[in-house]
């Protein structure tokens, strides 16, 4: 294997005939570089994206400081070279290598994937192959790293089980370090049998034990799926039947991990020293949302709401600022206006910061004046335009949806946003949600025609609108999940509707394409046979498939049909309301049952407000009943129910009195 | 309060382009607490002033800058602190006050001096003549982003030399006028020799005294 200074004189001849070669050199400020040598277990974190996206993610930052503040291991990063980048490594036999020393990621005891969305399924098995290791779990055996993967995708780790050793389901602070633990009793230490066997020419061992077993080991670990010990068999329409556990003393169903407390928020963030995306320094104010909106992974995967102190956002922001140098600061969470002390926080930001060039941004705002209230406390330059997701513009829709605003909120609001010195509004909308129609779609425009005609009475043609549109993709673990995808025939009428009715020159409009929706779709809601099309499809040359142009329809077809799938099957079939998913022995505690009452709630146009006021039972509570009970009072932002511990029947009948009240 | 601060650029930082340098100067001036002055109007820029543009994988131990400052920092210690909070690969060399009111620094350079290590070539006769070839050369017409120019008066001066490791390197001095700069890459390639076999640093920015 080459070494860091072979890897760096090869570089040298290839950096400058590539775009932004500052992507592949490290050397950013409040990097972490440990002693090699003297360290004992090595973990290199991978986000399987470009540098530009991957560097200013939050989750892989947090485990970057978990596994650093450890004496006792290391952790490095590594992100996917652009096709430019990876033709030289090819060319000049370059393994992927990790930025801070330049090591071969294959060196490194465990390998993290943070997988947030589907797309980057096939770049995790081309950052696998440029590492030279092997792609698929079974080709693998004691001289290669261990894979783990994370993140929101693997909530339905199916379609990557054949290439990922062990998933870790839900939050990773805590279970990072369980998993450092057991590698660290099993990894091969100096001197001992297992490296002298590298001596006779046979690979390095980098484990004592068998590989097996150190999966096996890991597969104890609560939140820790390990594919290779669970079956999944299959009924004669193709659904499945079930999961089981192939061995004793394994979770079935893998309950999530969950943070009860939220730990002090990283302030050292890295900070590149080229230009990238999110170019910016984030505090996490709060984690989970209340809201229920029925379309929302993150809002039914991310519970209990947990929310940081004033106090503490406040010195992590500060501190954040002073250790970075940068001129933007995003308060993030999937629902700001719902933080407790929201106006609290952004008066003390404010008063903080002011003077200091600094911009402020605060996602997910809920459409009322008190949010531009919020924002002007910032003393946000108006430039950048005011983002507002109403997701849909019929009363039937939003009921349907779970995300109740009447119009008249959205033209009050937006006007008054004109009025306060913003130039822009943009507005969020989705298409394709469940039994959506074109009059639905007509809507959407109609209301943006609105909007804009009201924002021109206020300061004339200056005012611009953009109106997102992407396509729904039902997600698993929402109750949305029994529902089909519309057809690209259907998505491309809506989308054309859009663009003909939306033809203004101060209203932009973006979309997504259909086969990207599509190809989210297959993997989002694929079971254990799409991993082989996810294979195939990468054997195919496709990559980078959340970038557009590089996606590759043909591709994925072709996989489809070399191995007998139907893609339809996975997309545009109503399920059955008993269809066992593949899924299912992988819970974020959120009850079936639970999903599939809100569904048909959904059919009926019913709607359930905030579950701060009123517990659903959706099933946190029980499941983590000794961790509320840890942590009571104001750490969740759950209601007081009678007893979090309470059996199931009891539960059943308290979300039965809540479904009855009028 | 104005600045002029002489630092190097290596390593990693070899590959952080100019644009982007302007960046690394606002944070490591907002780190080091030094309060730069914001130009006036809807966009306010941090006011910083770079002297000369480096290529992209060039590294440097005499780029220039000058920075605006809202704040009366100890000048006796300011360079430590100043680069105890820029990244790895910058070092201050010196710390100086120049007058407010003094020419824009990019106005103010005339010639640089390059030192370009060879990684490939081993034939010094054959470089010798080539090199003689072009320096006796009229002109050396070129074209760069789609305009053509005469590579040769920019060129001043163009030496052969050894580096301590016995390698063979090129000493440059090119011009480095506003409008008139010659690239050392651009002479590399007049030579025969591609930019990746050679190694370019810049060692000398000269001013209008």
């Amino acid at each position: 294997m080459l070494s860091p200074t072979q890897i760096n004189s090869r570089l040298e001849r290839i950096l400058l005939k590539v775009q932004k070669p500052g992507r592949y050199v490290g050397g950013e400020l409040n990097i972490t570089v440990k002693d090699w040598e003297a360290t004992q277990t090595k973990v290199a974190l991978v986000f399987p994206d470009i540098y530009d996206i991957g560097v200013s993610n939050v989750g892989l930052k947090i485990l970057y400081d978990q596994v650093n503040q450890r004496d006792d291991a290391l952790a490095e990063r590594a992100y996917v070279p652009w096709p430019d980048m990876e033709a030289l490594m090819r060319e000049n036999g370059i393994p992927l290598y990790s930025l801070e020393t330049k090591h071969p990621l294959a060196e490194f005891d465990l390998i993290g994937f943070s997988i947030p969305y589907e797309t980057l399924y096939t770049n995790v098995l081309n950052t696998l192959d440029l590492a030279g290791i092997p792609v698929r779990a079974e080709d693998r055996d004691e001289s290669h790293p261990i894979i783990i993967a994370g993140g929101h995708s693997v909530m339905n780790p199916e379609p990557m089980h054949l290439f990922v050793d062990a998933f870790a389901i839900g939050e990773g602070e805590e279970v990072i370090h369980d998993i450092i633990n057991v590698i660290m009793s099993l990894r091969a230490t100096e001197g001992s049998e297992a490296i002298s066997a590298s001596t006779g020419g046979l690979p390095r061992r980098r484990f004592t034990a068998p590989r097996n077993d150190i999966l096996l080991a890991l597969a104890q670990i609560p939140g820790v799926y390990v594919p290779r010990f669970y079956e999944t068999y299959y009924m004669d329409d193709g659904t499945v039947s079930h999961t089981e556990a192939l061995v004793e003393g394994i979770a079935n169903p893998v309950v999530k991990r969950m943070v009860a407390k939220l730990p002090p928020p990283p302030t050292k963030f890295i900070v590149p020293n080229i230009d990238i995306v999110h170019n910016r320094v984030s505090v996490e104010i709060m984690r989970g949302c209340t809201r229920g909106c029925r379309f929302c992974h993150a809002g039914m995967i991310t519970r209990p709401v947990r929310e940081r102190s004033v106090e503490e956002i406040v010195r992590a922001a500060e501190e954040a600022v002073a250790a970075t140098g940068f001129e933007e600061l995003a308060l993030l969470s999937l629902s700001s206006s719902d933080y407790s002390h929201i106006l609290e926080l952004v008066t003390a930001i404010g008063e903080k910061f002011e003077g200091r060039h600094l911009t402020v941004s605060l996602p997910s705002l809920r459409i009322e004046s008190v949010s531009i209230d919020l924002m002007e406390k910032l003393r946000q330059r108006r430039a950048g335009g005011f983002t507002l997701a109403p997701e849909a513009a019929t009363e039937r829709m939003r009921r349907i949806i779970n995300k109740y605003i009447p119009d008249e909120d959205i033209i009050n609001t937006t006007r008054e946003i004109y009025r306060r010195g913003w130039t822009t509004v943009k507005l969020y909308f989705m298409i394709g949600h469940p039994s959506e129609t074109l009059e639905d779609v007509q809507a959407i425009a109609d209301l943006a025609k609105r909007v804009l005609a009201e924002g021109r009475k206020v300061i004339g043609m200056k005012a611009k609108l953009h109106i997102g549109a992407n396509t729904f993709v039902p997600k698993p673990q929402t109750p949305f999940q029994w529902v089909s995808v519309d057809t690209v025939e259907q998505i491309e009428a809506k989308q054309e509707l859009l663009r003909r009715e939306l033809r203004d020159r101060n209203i932009k409009l973006s979309w997504s394409e259909p086969q990207e929706t599509l190809l989210e779709a297959w993997l989002s809601r694929g079971d254990r046979r799409i991993a082989e099309v996810v294979y195939t499809a990468w054997r195919n040359g496709a990559k980078f498939d959340a970038w557009g142009e590089q996606m590759r329809y043909d591709a994925w077809m072709d996989a489809f049909a070399q191995h007998g799938l139907d893609p339809a099957f996975y997309t545009h079939r109503q399920r059955r309301t008993d269809e066992v998913f593949p899924w299912e022995h992988i819970t974020a505690a959120v009850r079936k049952n639970f999903l599939f009452q809100d569904f048909r709630m959904s059919l009926e146009g019913e709607i359930r407000v905030d579950c701060r006021l009123n517990c659903y039972a959706c099933g946190i509570l029980p499941t983590f009943s000794n961790e509320r009970r840890a942590n009571p009072g104001k750490v969740w932002m759950c209601p007081d129910v009678r007893s979090p511990a309470a059996p199931r029947k009891e539960l059943e009948s308290q979300k039965l009195e809540v479904l009855n009240a009028p | 309060m104005r600045l002029r601060i002489t630092f190097s650029k290596q390593d990693a930082l070899r590959y952080t382009g100019h644009l982007d340098l302007q960046k690394i100067w606002e944070r490591t001036a907002r780190r080091a607490r030094l309060k730069l002055a914001y130009s006036e109007g809807f966009h306010p820029q941090p006011k910083i002033q770079l002297a000369s543009a480096l290529p992209l994988g060039f590294s440097s131990r005499a780029e220039v800058a000058d920075l605006w400052i809202n704040s009366e920092p100890d000048l006796e210690t300011l360079p430590a602190h100043i680069e105890a909070n820029a990244p790895s690969g910058l070092r201050i060399i010196e710390v100086e006050p120049v007058d407010d009111r003094a020419p824009a620094l990019q106005t103010q350079v005339t010639t640089a001096n390059y030192e370009v290590t060879l990684l490939d070539e081993t034939g010094e006769a054959s470089l010798t003549r080539r090199l003689s070839a072009l320096m006796d050369a009229e002109s050396l017409p070129r074209e760069r982003r789609g305009k053509s120019y005469d590579l040769r008066p920019l060129i001043e001066d163009l030496r052969l030399g050894k580096t301590p490791d016995g390698s063979l390197r090129l000493d440059m001095r090119l011009s480095a006028r506003e409008g008139a700069t010659g690239r050392p890459d651009e002479v590399l390639d007049e030579l025969g020799i591609p930019i990746e076999a050679a190694r370019v640093e810049r060692t000398r920015l000269v001013f209008k005294s």
